[in-house]
């Protein structure tokens, strides 16, 4: 690197408390998020003039079908808003200098020609502009004015003016009140300072043109899967009707054309994208829901469903949604003359030649990254592999060439949203940890409004705001006649409709409302609190308003999503949730909230290399560290495993972890279980017993790590266990390692593998994911030893994954024969005398195949080790297969739903190495957020005893199931406020009815209840 | 999963099953609801440990005083269901309306 030792001498000495992240998709979002709540500075650059990313386009996503805008827009918000991130967009950064810990970012902005600080993002221009140009966040389906916004929920909320489209008449100009618009701005330049630097420039889809043979840019009813995304969304060109180009028709029959810029060597791009079979399942699944006849068809060569809960929503689109899917590669697409319909050119599975006609076809295009960002990566100094993605190694998953630069996201490898937000989580705690010493030196703490006292006997002035959820609520609910009818209610003074009440502009309109109207509760009646609810009280803070003042009626969820096709009860029943919201809301009292000092301290259960890892890294970022392990010795399954596909050492790798673990901060208690577990985030109590002298110890922390991991699961049948040359993958691992072959004498060897033993059947629905992988690099190193051998994969869908498919590539090339069975078709395996035989279906040939095989060895299921009695004590929650359940599948993969508690690593699903270092590094980012704190805020939902009431029956202390209550000297029940976690048993079941739960009181629920029936 | 059902299902919510106690069922039903049931975790997995375990014996009691009283027993139900069972939750919901629909209005209206 070409900076000088002066610099990298006096500046490592005093790193600079800033981040910044380039790229504001989900991934940027998030480790900006994790920073900034951590205690650094955070500068996210976006090249795009808003933040959001592909994401923003998604309609819906896998495998939960939530809507991704619905998620997203909390983070988009939190991030516009948050004091600590810098939001600079319609930027790009031109170079780094300087020494890691103390760089010189120069971002260049292009012009906006709309003043930032002036744009109200009313949207008054757009509506007077003459010009139609393309609309690209619509993928040019439709069309929007000169002066735009890229969608209605965009951060930052401010307009720019498209000067390749634009005609300069000037009108915008004149009817922009606020005075925002500038055709004068000029690109600028800036200088910011920061400490580390995370890449997440995300992806660029594949050029579908690039593929001639599919027709797309010639047939109008050849379109994109990002295309299908729009179509299918409520934001949509056809607000989301789904309607082909050609001639606004609905098409029945839909094909997917999996593959398209993926897997393709002759385009360079032969590597798996990772997400589209994925997305087409879930296009496939929408679009039927949308149009109930529709008819899809996947052209596939695999179905990649490797993920959590994937293989059982590809169950459910075969069974319940009647989605066809075809293995086989399209060779060509033609349009039938005068239909618009199209002609799809396969080989069918008994390999003749066949065509068929379909209404639409979908081209599911590939990730690749756009050249842009590749042009900044060479600026920046850092490395990329042979497809453009940046450069990692297997161990530091997250470090490119150049230190002090960290990456995640699409742009390290392919992935879905939940591993961009795992990963992202991970970047932003090795930007961290970079820079720890100099945490908390550049942010600011925010500071409230003075909270103005509402009395509890004053008069409710309640404003309602009512959301159209774009049209997830406006296209059932009658909008406009429930504010009416809002209006009616007892004590309502205001109501009002947005398009979106999420968005920025919203939270404005709704603290202005507060002060205009004098209002002393707030209602809004959209979504679900459990996504928005933190989101609207903070709002009503910032006005002045105690956050526990706040209601939400959710007449989407509970409303307009599950009374779709009854418009006039839906518009009905979300009446009726606003009045009941309306009378809870008149009670709803101001609660105070009380600092409590966070005990700075971390504990990880689980020595593997997830746990391990997030051990040293919470103790490099300065944190004490207890990690419990049961067994005598760390390393997990990385003890049972040598190398790595990519050739990497893991015995060297597993040593070197090893050796660092043994840290000042890090207390290793081995032989250990946890045994008891109370407390609430910051402050947790853990019992934790160590053998063999039974040593019993209470350890105080302020945050848990779940890294308890996998084991490979002993298989069933296949004549395990009774005959010698019938292994398991890791047994096999184990002796190509030793090189102990014992009877194989035969020069060109047999070998059989069997895929999906114990994997996606009923007992174990979910595909095990590494095992493909594990297959394939066992195969090329006994290729390797002997390259005699026979080896047959017998597989189910190779499921190689991002950059693992050119190991696939390479099995192929090395004579490696792969042999697709069916599950109802399983391989049979028996013994004649000492012979071993194996017989199985091979499709191509149509025949039985009976081989002899030397050796046979079966990819058997990762399955969670033994943690059903620490879910227990913890109160965490497992998947039917025991897996450790997050907080959400999608944008909060490490969290569990009880703050303070995360997980990494096999326990939460089966993973590679480089992905539970990844991950290990997200709990870590996520532990921070609370360790970085001194203090949290305790109190508010909690029960409270009216001692004049009590009669000390003890009947509180006995429901409990926490223990908490306690008859104190005056002879009354008493509840310590930061062990109560609110759950309202003892208010039930309270004779003298003496304690109440805060928010939840019995009045609040008598009366919400009295308000369903009647008026 | 926006799986549809009926919509005369309407939902109270509470930090958990254990929160409802016997008085606000009996409540629901003097202000005129024809049916209630209470949606909580699966047995063994409640979110604060044993809450629901509370509020099936609560609903049981319940039932019995609504057999007494001539209202029927049946009005009143407990299900488990886990967050990540929609379509339990919309079942149950088909469900019970079903069932109060054989049973007919609740013969307790508001006021009289």
């Amino acid at each position: 690197m070409e900076f000088s030792d002066r610099a990298t001498h006096s500046d490592r000495a005093k790193p600079i408390g800033a981040v910044m992240v380039v790229g504001g998709g989900i991934g940027g979002m998030q480790a900006s998020l994790d920073l900034a709540e951590s205690g650094f500075y955070v500068y996210l650059v976006d090249h795009s003039p808003t933040i959001g990313g592909v994401m923003s386009q998604l309609d819906k996503t896998f495998p939960t079908n939530d809507c991704a805008m619905c998620i997203m827009s909390p983070k988009l918000v939190d991030s516009g808003r948050h004091r600590n991130i810098r939001v600079i967009t319609n930027a790009e950064v031109k170079e780094i200098l300087g020494p890691p810990g103390s760089f010189e970012a120069t971002i260049i902005r292009r012009p906006r020609y709309i003043r930032a600080d002036k744009c109200t993002g009313c949207g008054e221009c757009a509506k007077h502009c003459p010009v139609t140009a393309i609309d690209s966040y619509n993928e040019g389906m439709s069309r929007r004015a000169a002066v735009y916004l890229r969608y209605p929920q965009a951060i930052p909320k401010i307009f720019l003016i498209d000067r390749e489209a634009c005609i300069g008449c000037g009108l915008c100009e004149r009817v922009c009140l606020a005075g925002a618009v500038d055709y004068g701005d000029r690109e600028s330049e800036e200088k910011i300072s920061v400490g580390s630097v995370i890449l997440a420039p995300g992806f660029e889809v594949f050029d579908a043109k690039r593929r001639p043979e599919f027709g797309y840019g010639v047939f109008p009813n050849v379109i994109t899967s990002i295309e299908l995304e729009r179509i299918l969304s409520a934001t949509g060109p056809h607000r989301s009707h789904l309607l082909r180009p050609s001639d606004g028709a609905i098409p029945e029959r839909i094909a997917f054309i999996q593959c398209v810029g993926s897997r393709d060597a002759k385009c360079g791009n032969d590597y798996c994208s990772s997400v589209c079979c994925m997305y087409a399942v879930k296009e496939a699944i929408i679009a039927k829901e949308h149009v109930p006849f529709v008819k899809p068809t996947i052209f596939n060569m695999d179905i990649r469903a490797y993920g959590k809960g994937f293989d059982a929503y590809y169950e459910r689109a075969k069974a319940d949604y009647d989605v066809r899917f075809i293995k086989s590669m399209v060779s060509k697409v033609r349009e039938k003359q005068g239909s618009g319909n199209l002609l799809v050119a396969y080989l069918n599975e008994e390999g003749k030649a066949s065509e068929e006609e379909f209404d639409l076809v979908v081209l599911s295009l590939g990730m690749t990254t756009s050249k842009s960002v590749r042009d900044t990566a060479a600026r920046l100094g850092v490395k990329l592999n042979r497809f453009g993605f940046c450069e990692t190694e297997t161990f530091t998953p997250l470090a490119t060439s150049r230190e002090g630069i960290y990456v995640c996201g699409a742009f390290q490898s392919p992935k879905d949203i939940p591993e961009t937000v795992a990963q992202a989580s991970g970047a932003a705690a090795a930007a961290a940890e970079m820079i720890a010493s100099a945490r908390g030196t550049l942010t600011t703490k925010k500071e409230y409004p003075p909270e103005d006292e509402v009395k509890p006997e004053e008069e409710a002035r309640i404003g309602v705001f009512i959301c159209h959820c774009g049209i997830n609520i406006g296209g059932v609910v009658n909008v406009p006649a429930v504010k009416e009818y809002a209006r009616t209610l007892p004590n309502v003074v205001h109501a009002d409709e947005n398009l979106y009440t999420c968005s920025q502009d919203t939270q404005e309109k709704i603290k202005n409302a507060v002060k205009e109207h004098g209002l002393n509760r707030v209602i809004v009646a959209s979504c679900s609190p459990r996504t928005h609810e933190p989101m609207f009280r903070e709002t009503i803070r910032e006005a002045g308003l105690n956050k526990f003042l706040f209601e939400m009626a959710n007449i989407r969820d509970q409303c307009s999503w599950v009374h779709m096709r009854r418009k006039a009860e839906a518009t009905e029943k979300a009446k009726l949730l606003v009045r009941m919201a309306v009378a809870n809301a008149r009670l709803n009292r101001s609660l105070s909230e009380t600092e409590v000092p966070v005990v700075q301290r971390g504990l990880v259960i689980g020595g593997g290399v997830a746990g391990m890892t997030a051990a040293l890294r919470l103790a490099e970022q300065g944190f004490e560290v207890f990690l419990v392990e049961k067994e005598d010795r760390l390393g997990g399954n990385l003890l049972n495993l040598h190398y790595t596909i990519e050739g990497g050492d893991v015995q060297a790798f597993l040593r070197d972890l090893i050796d660092r673990v043994s840290h000042s901060s890090i207390h290793i208690l081995l032989n250990s279980l946890v045994v008891d577990f109370s407390g609430v985030r910051g402050n947790f109590t853990t019992g934790v017993t160590t053998a063999p002298a039974m040593v019993h110890q209470k350890i105080q922390h302020g945050i848990t790590i779940l890294a308890t991991g996998a084991e490979e699961e002993k298989p069933d049948g296949y004549l395990y266990g009774e005959d010698a040359r019938v292994l398991t993958q890791l047994e096999l691992e184990d002796r190509l390692y030793k090189g102990d072959w014992g009877q194989i004498s035969n020069l060109s060897p047999e070998v059989v593998m069997i895929q999906c033993v114990g994997s996606r059947n009923e007992k174990h629905p979910s595909c095990s994911r590494t095992c493909c992988a594990t297959a394939v690099k066992n195969a090329l190193k006994l290729k390797k030893l002997n390259p005699a051998m026979n080896i047959r994969i017998l597989y189910r869908d190779v499921r190689t994954y991002g950059f693992l498919e050119t190991y696939y590539a390479q099995a192929r090339r090395e004579g490696i024969i792969f042999v697709r069975y069916d599950p109802e078709e399983s391989p049979e395996v028996k013994k004649e005398g000492e012979t071993l035989m194996i017989s199985f279906e091979d499709k191509i040939l149509k025949e039985r195949m009976t081989l002899r095989p030397d050796l046979i060895v079966l990819s058997s299921a990762s399955i969670p080790r033994e943690n059903k009695e620490l879910a227990n004590l913890l109160k965490v929650p497992r998947t039917a297969e025991g897996f450790f359940l997050e907080a959400h599948m999608k944008l909060r993969p490490v969290d569990f739903a009880s703050d303070g508690i995360y997980v990494a690593g096999s326990g939460h699903a089966p993973k590679l190495i480089s992905e539970s270092i990844s991950q290990a590094y997200a709990a870590v980012a996520r532990a921070c957020t609370i360790l970085s704190k001194e203090n949290l805020l305790v109190g508010g939902i909690v029960a409270v005893v009216e001692g004049e009431r009590c009669a000390a029956c003890l009947t509180c202390v006995r429901v409990c199931p926490y223990e908490v209550p306690v008859v104190n000297v005056k002879g009354e029940a008493e509840i310590d406020i930061i062990k109560c976690k609110g759950c309202g048993t003892c208010a039930a079941e309270c004779p003298a009815r003496a304690i109440d739960l805060m928010h939840f009181t019995t009045g609040q629920l008598e009366a919400k209840v009295g308000a369903l029936v009647g008026g | 999963m926006r799986l549809s059902y009926p919509g005369n299902v309407k939902v109270v919510k509470v930090p958990c099953t254990g929160r409802v106690d016997v008085l606000l069922i009996l409540r629901a039903f003097e202000s005129g609801v024809d049916g209630v049931y209470l949606a909580g975790c699966l047995e063994g997995e409640c979110h604060f440990l044993r809450g629901n375990l509370r509020a099936r014996r609560r609903v049981e009691y319940v039932k019995g005083l609504l057999e007494e009283v001539g209202l029927g027993g049946n009005r009143v139900e407990m299900f488990n269901m886990s967050a990540s069972q929609g379509q339990r939750f919309a079942q149950f919901a088909q469900e019970m309306t079903e069932r109060i629909r054989l049973l007919g209005p609740s013969p307790v209206k508001k006021g009289e």
